[in-house]
């Protein structure tokens, strides 16, 4: 599998929802269509709802993972 | 017509067979048994309906909850509007207002509530402040953002904010009293235009 390039790390660690939401669509929008973003989240939460907002805004769910504490999310900008 | 069956009469299901309208049990539906897999993101794009929220409560917990589906539903790219009357005209007066109102009724009820986002009241186990003290510190603690910062977040995502005219003409309350970055007051007929058949309301 190809490694992706990550343009740009969103660190919403520690965050509640709905900011780890928020924080990742604020920075979506400042990249180039295609870009990759990196989520790093401690909201357990944040496995639905990065599924749910990749969904309504169409941007692609490339990779997940997690670690004991941390989840990490890799966006595809539409 | 159904003597010969040799099923047990069902009054439950007779009446549901009555009820006009009703889908039929077994009506095998468009979508085959084997579930197909879900469509390629941009392909079936699900398009977000357009929400509406009128703030009426000036209640912390409210308020809260306002402010966090108003923030996220601007990040998930829905065009959202919060209507603020009533109590909730309450929260978007500056915090550095203590008094305001024009005579001395409305002067007397904004000493008795205090203005501004940062000093809501919780509905219930208020206690004087005790209550939204220790919400405040919970939030802290498990950073959850306050009304206040997830209102600028909102406000940044191009929520619009519009109060309600008569709420702010009973509070004897002026567009300089109010928050920076509002939209222009409007009315209850202008919320009831806003409702159109891509439109989700929420009243809290």
């Amino acid at each position: 599998m190809p490694v992706i390039e990550i343009t740009q790390t969103v660190d919403a660690r520690g965050l509640s929802c709905p900011m780890p939401i928020v924080k990742t669509a604020q920075a979506v929008k400042t990249l180039p269509s295609g870009a990759a973003l990196e989520l790093l989240a401690t909201d357990a939460g944040s496995i639905k709802d990065v599924a749910a907002w990749c969904k309504a805004t169409g941007n692609e769910l490339v990779e997940q993972s997690s670690d004991a504490t941390v989840y990490r999310f890799v966006i595809r900008k539409k | 017509m159904t003597t010969e069956t040799l099923a047990p009469f069902d009054p439950l299901a007779e009446a549901i067979a009555a009820v006009d309208g009703w889908p039929e049990a077994a009506e095998p539906t468009e979508t085959p048994a084997t579930a197909p897999l879900p469509a390629p993101a941009g392909e079936a794009e699900v398009k977000p309906k357009d929400f509406l929220i009128i703030d009426y409560s000036g209640d912390l917990e409210k308020v809260w909850a306002t402010m966090i589906l108003a923030s996220t539903s601007a990040a998930m790219g829905v065009k959202t509007s919060v209507f603020v009357t009533f109590w909730g005209l309450q929260v978007f007066v500056k915090d550095s207002r203590r008094i305001t109102g024009e005579n001395w009724m409305q002067k007397m009820m904004s000493a008795m509530q205090r203005p501004g986002i940062s000093h809501r009241k919780l509905s219930k186990m208020n206690f004087f402040g005790m209550g939204p003290w220790m919400m405040g510190r919970l939030a802290k603690q498990h950073g959850v953002a306050s009304p206040k910062e997830l209102l600028e977040v909102a406000q940044m995502m191009g929520v619009e904010f519009l109060p309600c005219q008569m709420t702010m003409d009973m509070f004897g309350l002026k567009p300089e009293d109010m928050i920076e970055g509002m939209g222009e007051p409007v009315g209850a007929a202008t919320v009831i235009g806003m409702l159109t058949d891509n439109t989700v309301p929420l009243f809290i």
